[in-house]
């Protein structure tokens, strides 16, 4: 409810001050222009939009999957985390931006590029996030589980992961906020569909309007993505303490 | 015999085990206890007792098997340890996403056997809890609740030889009595080594104490009161030796 009134305080302001400053649209169109373009162009706002969802989707599941495999594979091998842990710094520490070009070489203009760069970004929060929680197992546990004669896979899998996954969790919650990114980069860099493409084909036009519209979707998906991320989290975690929210309803 | 109401178990003779430190131990290049013999009879409960930092929880872990050093522990039967042990130590160590059940079954789950569910209801039973209770989670459970959780997995185990590291100094006096008068019986027949810095406890469940003295510390015997444990905490003579015991550990400190 109170973030309804924050948006609604916020479009009456930008409202304010296109009336005031008489701003022309193609700087900054007001929010009763931006909500004609979405109504005009919903069906391509739609299509468009369907485009990066599958993008960001496909880009959390393999960031995800790589991440987690990433993270195991440095809590469970030693002599691997010498080679991996490098590996891990320069996948974030080169800018998507640089490599996007690159990427869009290597896998096309269609969507695999997209799903690449988004699983790059994912990626690295996933990964260390879980590679941490891995390292922090209550160390009393271990000790425990060493007087009850657990194997090492025993105890990375049945003790060391769970007591991990309210860390993966918080991986998992700056994955879902940072995902929408490399999709649209992708798209920017080179693509024939999807929003990012959307807006600069819309810039490229002077279609300001129609850029906001394509920003306000994908605002509304990231927000819903980072909403239902959270929710599935907490169902997943239910001992995960949290004193500070009351569960999102 | 398993006393009346205890949950059976098919344990062998509880074999002692003494700790052998020729020439003391080092942690980290500071001799943490000096050279050292400590005899812990079998079937019996002997307690260690000393001032934070003496070295009794590594004397404990020592004998865990969590800190190596070879030929420190020979069990008096002549096979080792390793396997025979049960360890409870100060903290519960109860897993968030387990339920009370699923702690106590941890062990079994650890070494991918199948649980005996009804060894464990029988014991968490045995231990206080309902079992509406053994369906709760760790953080649905109190201090005191959590702690004979903490007792129902360790007995699980099985054991003969059970290592408990200050185990109930975490929980409030009323329930330290109650769940020290719970431990004693249940623990009847094993070979237990308590680690503890409350001489009341040690009076009250031990067969024998020894005291942890000097620098670097050397266990020394002190006589325990008459009667088997758990010995009641109004005896006069218990209360008297509670007495020298505290000024005993104070000088130690």
């Amino acid at each position: 409810m109170r973030g309804i009134i924050a948006a609604a305080g916020l479009i009456a302001l930008w409202q304010g001050f296109v009336w005031i400053t008489q701003v022309p649209p193609f700087l900054l169109p007001s929010p009763w222009r931006v909500a004609e373009a979405l109504l005009a162009r919903w069906d391509s706002l739609l299509q468009n939009a369907l485009v990066t969802g599958a993008e960001i989707l496909l880009g959390l599941l393999l960031g995800t999957l790589l991440g987690c495999a990433a993270a195991l594979t440095l809590a469970a091998w030693r002599g691997g985390r010498r080679w991996l842990l490098p590996l891990l710094l320069v996948s974030q520490a080169v800018p998507v931006f640089a490599i996007a070009p690159l990427l869009t070489l290597w896998f096309g203009f269609g969507m695999a590029s997209k799903v690449a760069m988004a699983t790059l970004i994912i990626f690295f929060p996933v990964a260390t996030a879980f590679y941490d929680g891995l390292r922090r197992t209550e160390p009393g546990w271990l000790d425990l589980a060493a007087t009850m004669d657990a194997t090492p896979a025993a105890v990375l899998w049945r003790l060391r992961v769970p007591a991990a996954l309210p860390a993966l969790a918080s991986g998992l919650r700056v994955a879902a906020a940072v995902a929408p990114i490399g999709a649209v980069v992708g798209e920017w860099v080179g693509a024939s569909a999807g929003l990012g493409y959307m807006m600069l084909h819309a810039n490229g036009r002077s279609q300001t309007d129609v850029m906001f519209a394509a920003l306000l979707v994908l605002a509304l998906m990231a927000l819903a993505l980072w909403f239902c991320m959270d929710r599935l989290l907490r169902r997943a975690i239910p001992w995960q303490p949290d004193q500070l929210t009351e569960p999102v309803r | 015999m398993p006393a009346k109401g205890t949950v059976s178990s098919s344990r062998a003779p509880a074999s002692g085990f003494s700790v052998v430190l020729p020439s003391g131990l080092d942690l980290g290049g500071v001799p943490v206890l000096g050279a050292c013999r400590v005899e812990v009879p079998g079937g019996r409960v002997t307690a260690l007792l000393g001032p934070s930092g003496s070295g009794k929880s590594t004397l404990l872990r020592l004998v865990a098997g969590l800190l190596r050093m070879q030929g420190a522990v020979v069990a008096e039967d002549g096979a080792p340890l390793a396997g025979r042990i049960a360890w409870m130590a100060q903290q519960d160590l109860l897993v968030p996403w387990r339920d009370a059940l699923g702690n106590v079954t941890l062990g079994a789950h650890l070494r991918g056997e199948k649980p005996d569910e009804a060894r464990a209801r029988a014991l968490l039973d045995q231990v206080g809890l309902s079992a509406p209770d053994a369906r709760k989670t760790p953080a649905q459970l109190s201090g005191g609740m959590r702690q004979r959780v903490a007792l129902a997995r360790t007995l699980m185990e099985d054991r003969p030889v059970v290592l408990m590291d200050e185990p109930f100094s975490a929980v409030d006096a009323p329930t330290r009595h109650r769940l020290q008068e719970l431990a004693a019986r249940l623990l009847a027949g094993r070979t237990v080594l308590l680690v503890t810095h409350d001489p009341l406890e040690a009076l009250r469940l031990a067969d024998r104490i020894l005291v942890l003295t000097g620098s670097p510390a050397v266990p020394v015997e002190v006589p325990v009161p008459e009667g088997a444990p758990p010995r009641p905490a109004r005896d006069a003579a218990l209360l008297d030796a509670q007495a020298a015991l505290l000024e005993r550990l104070a000088e130690a400190a």
